[in-house]
Order: C-alpha cells, then structure tokens, then sequence
C-alpha cells in the first residue's frame, strides 16, 4: 500500500465523497444504542442483508511524532467490518474498533439509508447529530478537564542576570 | 441483488485452496470446487471459487471481454483486485473457452530471473471428460493422466509444447467446468499424437 500512502487519493475532498467520509467517521463512532434505536424505530423493514459475512480482524495503526514526523507502526487495533446491501441496491460499508459485529452491522445499514436520497435526511437527524453532539461535549469535558489542571510556568528573574 | 461469496470466508477459502493445490500438484485429477457458492453467470462455480481464494488486492486480474461487466465487479468487490489492462500484465487470468478461445502466448510467462511472475490462467469450459483427450505426463503424474476439456484450441498440444521450451518460463492453467476444477501446470507435458 505504500503507493497509496505517497499518493492521495484523487477523489478526496470531493464535496459528495467529503459528505460520506463525515458520515462514515460519525457512524465509526457510534454505540450500539445510538443505531439500534433509530434503525429499529424509523426504518424497522429496511430489509438489509450481509453482502461479506461480518468479521473481525486486526488493522495496523500508523502515526507521526507531532504530526509530520516520518510515519510508523503504532501498534494493532481489534476492528470489526460490515457491508450491507439494501433491497433498492444501496451498499453500506462499515469498519468499527472493537468486536461487536451487530453494531457493524447497523453502521453500515445507516450508511446504506444514508446514501439513499430519500432517507438521508431521517439518517442525518435520527442518528448522526446525536453522534456528533455526544462527541462534540465527550471533546469539550477532555479539554475542560484538561484545562483545569494546566500550569503555566514561569521564570523569576535570577541573581546573574541582574547585573 | 449483488451475488455473494463465501459464507465462512477462512475455511472455505482455505478448503478451495487445498483443492486447488492438489489439482496443480497431479496434473489431471478432477477435483470438486465450489459447490456451495452461486456466482452470477455465466461464471463456473469452480471458477469464482479459485478467484475468489487466490486474488487480492496485489494480484491485478485480467478477465476475457466475453464475460459481462457484472463478473468483474463480482470479483471486484469480493477479491479487492484491480484489473489488469493487457494479459501480459495479469498475474491471474479467466478466460471462457467456447468464447475467447486460448491464445497461451498472450499472457504473461516470468522473467528468467522470475519465473512466477507469470499469468495463472482459470479456464472456464463446459465439461472435463467430453473434450479431445490429452495424454499428461510430468512431475505428479505416475506414468501417464488424461483430462478431456471440451473446447480447447485445435492448436492447443502445439501452443502448450511452444510455452513449455521455454520451462522454467511458461503460464499454470486451472480448467473448471462448473463446480469441477482440473490443473495443468507448466511442469506438465502433452504426449503428442493422443488424438
């Protein structure tokens, strides 16, 4: 894959593939409680089924030491794949840390009615802002927390400065 | 509604893998492959089973104009390979005998420094048993096997005796009629004059 790593993929930052990767990432993140419940209430005879069985597998996560060092392996993550098909032919994808298959699987399910036009917006409002303003306060608490215990550091002024 | 895959992708993958190695390591035994899989047609079960376990993303494929796009977004999507854009560039190859014909010299044959880097070419015919008889001989073959594949070439004896003077370069063909599969490998001779 390391051509893929020297060469972006030319579709990001397409608008519509911009669209679907905010979609994915907030579907990545989702409990299971936040999918099962909209799922079931709004879309109880979605009638999805598993196009690849739902597995568990290990990814390897790269990083970079500040953000622009050289990258290396940071180590394996457990994570648990779905693809869905929907009856009208929309396919959902989904990849999710960890080993529950069903939440998989619902995160794909949303991701087929999502980029099914006419049930994008139900998906939008039922499932993904709720995601997004759970992880939205989860970031503010962390950084409040944070910032509560900051030190900011300073110098007096030593003896052989002062001359 | 997309056609699937494996259902237990590890151990059906790796029972087709068995098969496969068996079939290449005595050239002419029949073996069954794929039974339980349902590709779309008119791709043969034992086919898709040999795709299905051997391409991935770093095998580019190359797949014969007569078979409809739908096969190659069915390997596609379930194998990860990219296509390949001339047969010379394929590590793996399908090819439909009743409609493309076999042309061995298309494909890629390795290096002399890399053999392997070669097409391994899955030939899809109707039957196994009900084609001109060729008479096998070579490494896993105890005296002499016989395979009768249905539509091979007429030429088919001298194209494979052309590739093999240049062993250790030359192509691996994997013959499947429906869930039926049958190997020659480039180790393998055609005793002349079997017809």
């Amino acid at each position: 894959m390391a051509a893929r790593d020297s060469q972006p993929d030319p579709r990001i930052g397409r608008p519509e593939i911009e669209a679907r990767r905010r979609a994915m990432a907030l579907l990545a993140r989702a409990r299971r409680d936040e999918l099962a419940g909209p799922v079931a209430a709004r879309w109880p005879d979605h009638g999805a089924r598993d196009l690849k069985p739902v597995e568990t597998g290990l990814v390897m996560l790269r990083g970079r030491i500040g953000g622009d060092g050289a990258p290396f392996n940071l180590g394996e993550a457990t994570v648990t794949r779905a693809v869905v098909e929907l009856p009208t032919g929309e396919r959902g994808f989904a990849h999710i840390l960890g080993r529950d298959g069903e939440t998989a699987r619902l995160a794909a399910i949303a991701d087929a009615l999502w980029l099914r036009e006419a049930s994008r917006g139900g998906v939008e409002a039922a499932i993904l802002a709720p995601i997004a303003d759970r992880l939205a306060a989860e970031t503010a608490k962390a950084r409040a927390e944070t910032a509560a215990t900051r030190v900011d550091f300073f110098t007096l002024v030593r003896g052989e400065d002062a001359a | 509604m997309s056609a699937l895959a494996f259902a237990d992708p590890t151990f059906e993958s790796q029972a087709a893998f068995r098969r496969i190695m068996r079939a290449l390591s005595a050239p002419g035994t029949i073996l069954a492959c794929g039974e339980a899989l349902a590709p779309p047609p008119p791709l043969a079960r034992a086919a898709a089973a040999t795709l299905l376990t051997l391409a991935d993303f770093e095998t580019p494929l190359w797949i014969a104009p007569s078979f409809p796009a739908a096969i190659g977004d069915y390997l596609a999507f379930h194998t990860g390979a990219p296509r390949a854009a001339a047969p010379d560039k394929a590590v793996f190859a399908l090819v439909d005998l009743s409609a493309d014909g076999l042309d061995l010299a298309r494909f890629a044959l390795g290096t002399a420094e890399y053999p392997d880097r070669s097409t391994t070419i899955v030939v899809q015919t109707a039957s196994l048993d009900a084609g001109p008889r060729l008479r096998l001989t070579g490494p896993g073959v105890r005296g002499e096997a016989q395979l009768a594949v249905a539509s091979l070439p007429a030429d088919f004896a001298a194209q494979w005796a052309e590739i093999r003077a240049g062993f250790p370069l030359g192509v691996d063909l994997v013959f499947a009629a429906d869930a039926r599969l049958a190997a020659l490998p480039r180790s393998t001779a055609i005793i002349e004059g079997a017809r």
